[in-house]
């Protein structure tokens, strides 16, 4: 395998919404910051791969107005995952693993605020049996909360705890959405209530990737990817033991996790409870600084937030905040499909 | 260390009809999956990563329809990527696919595309009104006849030409069992007599919509030693894009499309393209655009490419047979599309296209494209292994 | 700065779904006050029945009957029901094992509040009035006071007279379109008749309408340029069909056409001349309306047609 790093990561200010922004004009300030990190341009870029869903915008074919922002021509080696960013920078990693690209481009997008992201997601489950009763992603995420309850994984006072610890934590995060006391509020679907909740929000993210020396000279300490891999689990909720996520724990096998401890985890819980689950898949205990940038709860753009994941991750370790951080990202009702990385910095490698 | 030489082992298609009524949007793909395993003689546990592709999900009204499809894929407890690049996509998809095994990330992958139109209406999933923008005044075929016309003001080539694509795009479709369109009665009168939909393409040039699945199994070097039918090895592959419009964009010959055939050829080794490929399966949904591509991917000169249609160098019988299968034309599963060339190109080397099998062919280009003629993707595949 | 636009965007189709045979005798079942699940070659009972084992990736196929009362094996209390949602009251949303199944089935449970829900109580189905072949077939579940029997699910040869084979799920999604800064300001100039590209600071090309950026610079264009009015057409078809929700006779000419200024063309239809007159190099201009936000459509100005060498670039 080939060493590669995220050399470089920016994110928007993630807001409730963006109405004086299209989806491109949003994502082309990010796309900027990265090359400008990188002193690099569009055409020094080996392999360019993003991630959105047309049925966020409503609109089919949304990432080819998105491409605008990049400045595809001459023409780019270039493709799209309609998936989180997390999956498009895995894409990328691949296609530098092949050899035929040194740098990636990857960027990722996602407005909420045009419709009912709580809605929408519900056409995300079987159209046959699921779908016609419009559970909705709070529904979900509400029965599997409470099959923590039952199982005495959790309560709703340790939730709110999660909930408080994010929101303390991205009080030093500028881009978040939602920070500081954020009141446990009324239950939206119990047991969930609204601070158990992420916040609705638009915003875009992009990281630029890079191989070997082009890595070192590009980014004074390169987050390396020392393993990534994703798994995804059966569809159906009722066949699947909700408290568990299996997915993840060999995601994380697959990554290496289990190698030596992490310092540091980006994981991409939508819901406080959700992070009980991959906690516990993940075994991160007490020494482990938890989402530092607050997670998805504080700011959550639907098809970036996991890419946003690896982005903070990455800049903890370009900081020197950390040695070796986990990052994660999730994708489907219930964390159905989960990815997994491991980043380190240089020295803790050697 | 050089990349893993990959290998097409396991191809399966559905009969591609404008409704398939009997089965599931699980069924369909499944149907084409298993017949990709049966041709590798291989099984679920074999798969070790599952890459699907598929146009806006809007066509099924299904958002990221590879979670519900995880089940039916044997994806349960394994990777999982899901491609969208317009009508690309299904090349671009069976292209990550062969990257992974490339990378040696894994050994051997499932890769699939498809499209299920008749669950909605394909015309509605691509116009959807959007509010102050005109609505699309012309439909999916207006769009690319304005370009079809400046292909022809600028080369000169005769009204004739389409019509003799289609006639030998649905004669060949006649010999491919898995083609949508079966039209035994097609004569060249018939094509030309047809009502002009978007006047200079005729109602009998334009492509139908289609239900159906296209899968490949992919591996390397060690799967293909496993085979029990001769692989096609893949030579080259690439993606271009550019911006879907922008001052300077040549709709006639897309500068992506030329590079990402360059691109493609130096992997390959290919110098002549006319003279060393057997047989090409390019994406052609209204039929001018066999000679448009015939020049963008180098076959022709420019201006030249209607000249190779016209005097049958293109047909099945010709030295450099387009779309043995039928094509595009004949068979339109929007995202599965691309993956039907790219995996047609592939039975043309293993020798085992049937009777639209191209005698001898040693080496054929699959080619996609979509968005506004702004999204690349090609392999090239051989009949012997890479020597790179 | 104009302010920027805002308008409903309504996604709204009934999709047509074809069901394959397990989901067809499912559905069909239920039509009927029966409720089939599938057996997995390891044994177990699926309900609902699904076509591919989710361990094996087997294909199963042999059903089985089992009962309409169940247990509860996880619950969600929602005080707000949203559109589409079964019931219009305050319900539980809940997992349900029936008796006879190992795994269990997503439905909603009516109850008086979420006191009167817990994991593990006992329900059974309520069934719809009017049936289908749907899973709304299922009313909802409520309370049951019955033990679970023990008896085994018995096999079912899935048949029933008239099957249901598909199912039509309308769907409707509502959002908010926001065009954005470039667009809006594009809009707002048409509303007065003006039509405003923006350069690309850059590459200097003018892009009418703007997108917000130049897509081959991959910059935010800003500075505004008025445009045309007038144009030539650089190419063209002849639409013959009559598209829906477009009150427009056929023939009609729908042409690219670059206005005077610009660097790229805009689309359009042609009016006041013949459609077989059209030609490429025609000299047009807009013909506004009064109700319509873009111009109706161009006709020709009467100007000597332009030189092909002209706008070969802009074709």
């Amino acid at each position: 395998m080939r060493d590669v790093a995220i050399v470089a990561f920016a994110q928007t200010d993630h807001l409730r919404r963006t109405d004086e922004l299209s989806e491109v004009e949003m994502l082309m300030p990010v796309l900027h910051r990265v090359l400008d990190a990188t002193r690099l341009r569009t055409s020094d870029i080996g392999f360019t791969c993003s991630g959105s869903s047309d049925y966020l915008a409503g609109r089919a074919f949304s990432f080819t107005m998105a491409l605008d922002g990049v400045g595809a021509y001459p023409p780019i080696s270039e493709s799209h995952v309609e998936m989180d960013g997390a999956w498009a920078l895995y894409e990328a990693w691949v296609k530098i693993q092949t050899g035929q690209a040194d740098t990636a481009l990857v960027y990722s997008y996602g407005k909420s605020s045009p419709g009912e992201v709580r809605d929408v997601l519900t056409r995300q489950l079987d159209p046959y049996y699921a779908g016609p009763l419009w559970p909705d992603s709070v529904a979900l995420a509400a029965l599997q909360a409470r099959a923590l309850i039952d199982a005495g994984d959790t309560d709703e006072a340790a939730l709110a705890g999660i909930a408080r610890r994010s929101r303390a934590a991205a009080a030093d995060n500028p881009h978040a959405q939602l920070k500081g006391p954020v009141p446990a509020g009324e239950y939206v679907v119990q047991p969930l209530r609204t601070g158990d909740c992420p916040p609705v929000g638009d915003g875009a993210a992009a990281v630029i990737l890079a191989a070997g020396d082009t890595a070192r000279a590009l980014c004074p300490r390169p987050a390396w990817i020392r393993g990534i891999d994703h798994r995804v689990e059966a569809h159906g909720l009722g066949v699947r033991e909700l408290t568990e996520s299996p997915s993840t724990r060999l995601a994380a096998t697959r990554a290496g996790v289990f190698e030596r401890p992490v310092d540091t985890a980006e994981l991409h819980a939508p819901f406080t409870s959700q992070e009980v689950v991959l906690r516990k898949a993940l075994g991160l205990d007490d020494s482990v600084n938890v989402n530092p940038s607050g997670g998805a709860l504080a700011a959550n753009p639907v098809m970036a937030a996991g890419l946003i994941r690896l982005g903070e991750a990455a800049a903890r370790i370009h900081r020197g905040e950390s040695d070796r951080a986990l990052a994660h990202a999730t994708s489907g009702p219930c964390l159905q499909q989960n990815l997994v990385a491991v980043l380190e910095g240089e020295s803790a490698h050697a | 260390m050089p990349e893993e030489p990959v290998a097409v082992v396991g191809i399966g298609q559905t009969k591609h009809v404008s409704a398939r009524r009997d089965v599931s949007i699980a069924g369909l793909v499944r149907e084409a999956a298993v017949r990709a395993l049966e041709d590798a003689a291989l099984t679920w546990a074999d798969i070790d990563a599952v890459v699907i592709g598929k146009a806006p999900d809007f066509f099924e009204g299904l958002m990221m329809p590879e979670l519900y499809l995880a089940d039916a894929l044997g994806a349960v407890g394994k990777p999982m990527l899901r491609v969208h690049t317009a009508g690309s996509v299904g090349g671009s998809t069976a292209l990550v696919a062969a990257n992974l095994v490339s990378a040696r990330v894994h050994r051997t992958v499932l890769t699939l595309a498809f499209e299920k139109q008749s669950e909605s209406n394909a015309m509605w999933g691509l116009s959807l009104p959007i509010p102050f923008q005109q609505p699309l005044l012309a439909g999916a075929g207006g769009f690319f006849a304005p370009h079809v016309r400046a292909y022809m003001r600028r080369t000169g080539a005769p009204d004739s030409v389409g019509s003799l694509v289609a006639y030998k795009d649905r004669r060949n479709a006649l010999k491919n069992p898995y083609a949508h369109i079966h039209d035994p009665d097609i004569t060249l009168e018939k094509v030309r007599s047809a009502p002009m939909l978007w006047d200079p393409i005729r109602y009998s040039e334009t492509c139908p919509s289609s239900d159906g699945a296209c899968a490949m199994i992919l591996t390397d070097r060690a799967g293909a030693a496993r085979s029990p039918h001769p692989p096609a090895w893949v030579h080259g592959g690439a993606m271009r894009s550019e911006p879907t419009l922008f001052a300077g964009k040549d709709f006639v010959s897309p500068r992506a499309g030329r590079d990402c055939a360059a691109d493609v050829y130096r992997q390959a080794g290919i110098g002549d393209p006319r003279r060393e490929i057997d047989a090409v399966e390019m994406y052609v949904p209204f039929s001018w655009y066999e000679p448009m591509w015939l020049e963008n991917l180098g076959f022709a000169d420019e201006g030249e490419g209607w000249k190779l249609t016209e005097s049958g160098v293109t047909e099945l019988d010709g030295d450099l047979p387009v779309n043995p299968s039928g094509g595009v034309l004949s068979t339109n599963p929007i995202g599965a599309s691309g993956m039907i060339r790219f995996a047609e190109a592939a039975l043309q080397v293993r020798g085992q296209a049937g009777e639209h099998q191209v005698p001898g062919a040693r080496k054929a280009l699959g080619h996609a494209y979509g968005g506004g003629a702004q999204f690349f993707s090609m392999w090239l595949v051989g009949a012997e292994p890479p020597t790179r | 700065m104009p302010e920027a636009l805002s308008a409903p965007l309504v996604v709204e189709f009934p999709f047509t779904r074809s069901l394959g045979p397990v989901q067809s005798a499912f559905l069909t079942g239920l039509r009927e006050r029966t409720v089939l699940g599938v057996r997995t070659a390891g044994g177990k009972i699926l309900v609902p029945p699904v076509e591919y084992d989710p361990v094996t990736a087997e294909e199963i196929r042999e059903l089985t009957e089992v009962a309409a009362t169940g247990t509860v094996t996880t619950w969600a209390w929602n005080p707000a029901p949203r559109r589409g949602q079964p019931l219009d009251a305050p319900f539980a949303w809940v997992l349900v094992r029936l008796d006879g199944a190992d795994t269990a089935l997503l439905h909603v449970l009516a109850a008086p509040g979420p006191e009167a829900v817990r994991t593990g109580m006992r329900v059974r189905i309520r069934w719809a009035a009017e049936r289908t072949g749907a899973i709304t077939d299922i009313a909802c579940f409520e309370p049951y006071d019955g033990e679970e029997t023990g008896q085994q699910p018995a096999p079912h040869d899935g048949r029933f007279a008239n099957p249901v084979t598909g199912i039509v799920t309308p769907t409707r999604l509502d959002y908010r379109y926001t065009p954005g800064r470039a667009q809006s300001a594009y809009l707002d100039a048409l509303s007065r008749r003006r039509i405003v590209g923006e350069r690309c600071p850059s590459c200097r090309k003018v892009y009418v309408p703007p997108r917000g950026a130049c897509p081959t610079c991959g910059v935010a264009t800003a500075e505004q340029v008025e445009v045309g009015p007038r144009g030539t057409v650089t190419t063209f078809c002849i639409v013959n069909i009559k598209a829906k929700n477009l009150d427009i006779e056929v023939p009609y000419v729908y042409a690219h056409i670059a206005l005077d200024g610009a660097d790229l063309a805009l689309h359009a239809r042609i009016g006041g001349i013949p459609y077989d007159q059209v030609r490429m190099g025609l000299r047009v201009e807009p013909v506004w309306t009064e109700d319509g936000r873009h111009p109706d459509h161009y006709r020709p100005t009467g100007e000597p047609d332009a030189d092909y060498d002209a706008y070969k670039e802009l074709v």
